[in-house]
């Protein structure tokens, strides 16, 4: 049980965290999430005890971090964006190090942590010789050594390749089920894929907390249809669905455009209507279209993806 | 939850120091600085061996403030600067530790690696045992004032790498100051009057010059006691700093 309440933190005049408040309970996999410089990473740091905070208190099972800075650093597993390591050491050696500061058995975590992070091949290697994703694997066993209750990983796919990113994924599912996670990511996708909760923060403000299947409810004011007809032209398409009740606005698809799929030899148009949240406009579209004798070749509903939801939350505090 | 243990922190310090040790050891600036010191001291003390037919150390210990004064910046301008270049003094003060034992640690481990440094000199004070009748008290003495002046110029070292991301930076703050406190007694004769007995005291020159005679007076003792206190409290308080400013 993580507990944020007023926390602020100021870099000189600068306020990097303003007056943020949120309670993890334990066995959350929390998503944060912002544009660059938001605060996410500060808000990371404070929690890990990196940095203290301006005001406000951080408390972990009760406990303010501050006043019980070691009881508080034993309970989390941290690794920092882009993994930062000693690299004049070699991967054994550090992660013998590491068990040692976190009061482990190395023979026991050593060949343990080598299997789940997948470093057997790298063992003997040089920490500065190693890539990007094997260095992130490394972070990843020095925030893994001592079976932390809290997890904070600072964007942990990122520089990894596709099958690690699914290693690392399924890693983080694993955990997540006993333990409190925090991750930051820019990937939103991974955030609907891992995270049970989502907080946005912009401007150093929290300005959407909530469980992630809620928030395109929540926020995603809307939804929009995607049309493609044959045997019809872009501006009659588009006159014809402006007239349909519930359209809000029309745009027409041109024949770049990387959803286009109509066959070559087809002649048509397509158009993408946007309508209001819990609006159907699905069967007057097909009415239309078999009203004019159009050849449908494709209707979608697009519901608000997470990235829309993004952009509106994180653009709106930026008008405040 | 299982394998909880709670550990003393004076063992976390010592794995921090066996790392930190390590760390000179697997990097060429450590051996590069331990081969020179040894180069220059044993050329001013075989020249006096050999040429001036002397068998004692006086020029070797006249010549050590000045020698450390460059040597010890080199090893100590990594400390602290290079964890906040690379970022690591992140996952290192977030392992259960504070910045009190994180400046421990980084003090220790090189003040223990610059008195591995010494103990090849000792074999200068073998040949002088072998060829010639040493007194040995003002030698034992130097050897005392030399672990003094390394704790204090270790202390500023790691102070000034501290302050700084930039090596550079860091090596050369600390080379300046630990220069000035070397040869400040030299040059008093330039300098007014008034300032003449602050700067002798604030001289580390004069204390080790009076240490290494064989005199063990309570106030050198006590002056590098104090520069090294005053430096490692400045290096914490920095360190805080970055955390909390």
């Amino acid at each position: 049980m993580i507990e944020a309440s007023h926390v602020s933190r100021s870099f000189g005049s600068f306020k990097a965290v303003d007056d943020i408040s949120f309670s993890i309970k334990t066995g959350e996999i929390v998503g944060l999430l912002g544009p660059n410089g938001a605060g996410k990473t500060t808000t990371m740091r404070m929690i890990t005890g990196y940095l203290t905070a301006s005001s406000g208190t951080i408390s972990i099972d009760g406990n303010n971090i501050t006043k019980n800075e070691k009881l508080s650093k034993h309970k989390i597993g941290y690794m920092p964006e882009a993994a930062p390591l000693y690299s004049d050491m070699i991967v054994s050696d550090y992660i013998t190090y590491v068990a040692e500061m976190q009061g482990q058995d190395p023979k026991e975590k050593v060949p343990y942590l080598c299997d789940t992070c997948g470093l057997a091949e790298v063992m003997h290697k040089n920490i500065s010789d190693l890539s990007r994703g094997y260095r992130q694997r490394v972070g990843l066993a020095h925030a893994l050594m001592n079976d932390p209750e809290i997890l904070i990983l600072d964007e942990p796919t990122s520089g990894l390749d596709p099958n690690q990113i699914r290693d690392v994924r399924n890693l983080i599912k694993e955990i997540g089920k006993t333990r409190t996670v925090i991750i930051s990511t820019h990937i939103l996708s991974e955030v609907e894929m891992l995270c049970d909760r989502v907080i946005i923060i912009s401007q150093g403000k929290i300005v959407a907390d909530s469980p992630t299947k809620d928030l395109r409810v929540r926020y995603g004011a809307s939804a929009s249809v995607q049309i493609q007809v044959g045997n019809c032209s872009s501006d009659t398409l588009v006159t014809a669905l402006q007239k349909i009740d519930g359209a809000e606005a029309v745009t027409a698809m041109k024949s770049d455009d990387e959803e286009w799929s109509l066959p070559r030899d087809v002649k048509g148009a397509g158009a993408v209507v946007s309508v209001a949240n819990g609006i159907e406009i699905r069967t007057a579209i097909t009415k239309l279209v078999s009203d004019k004798g159009w050849q449908l070749y494709e209707l979608v509903l697009k519901r608000n993806s997470l990235e829309d939801v993004f952009r509106t939350v994180t653009t709106k505090g930026g008008e405040e | 939850m299982k394998n909880q243990k709670t550990i003393k922190p004076q063992n976390l310090i010592w794995v921090m120091i066996k790392r930190e040790i390590s760390s000179f050891f697997s990097s060429p600036v450590a051996y590069i600085t331990g081969a020179l010191f040894l180069l220059l001291s044993g050329f001013l003390f075989f020249n006096v061996f050999f040429l001036q037919g002397r068998a004692e150390m006086r020029q070797f210990f006249q010549w050590l403030p000045v020698l450390f004064a460059f040597f010890i910046p080199a090893l100590t301008m990594r400390l602290i600067s290079e964890e906040k270049r690379s970022g690591s003094l992140e996952t290192l003060i977030t392992l259960p530790v504070n910045s009190a034992d994180v400046i421990w640690a980084k003090f220790l481990g090189v003040v223990i690696f610059c008195g591995l440094m010494l103990i090849p000199t000792i074999s200068y004070v073998i040949t002088c045992a072998v060829y010639g009748d040493p007194d040995m008290g003002p030698i034992i003495a130097g050897y005392l004032g030399a672990i003094l002046l390394i704790a204090a110029y270790c202390a500023i070292g790691l102070w000034a790498s501290s302050i700084t991301k930039n090596q550079i930076v860091a090596f050369f703050v600390a080379f300046t100051i630990c220069i000035v406190l070397a040869l400040i007694d030299k040059f008093l004769v330039f300098l007014p009057a008034g300032a003449v007995r602050f700067l002798q005291y604030i001289s580390a020159g004069s204390h080790f010059t009076s240490i290494s005679r064989g005199i063990l007076d309570s106030r050198d003792i006590v002056y590098f006691l104090s520069v090294t206190t005053l430096f490692f409290i400045f290096a914490w308080e920095s360190l805080e700093r970055g955390r909390t400013e």
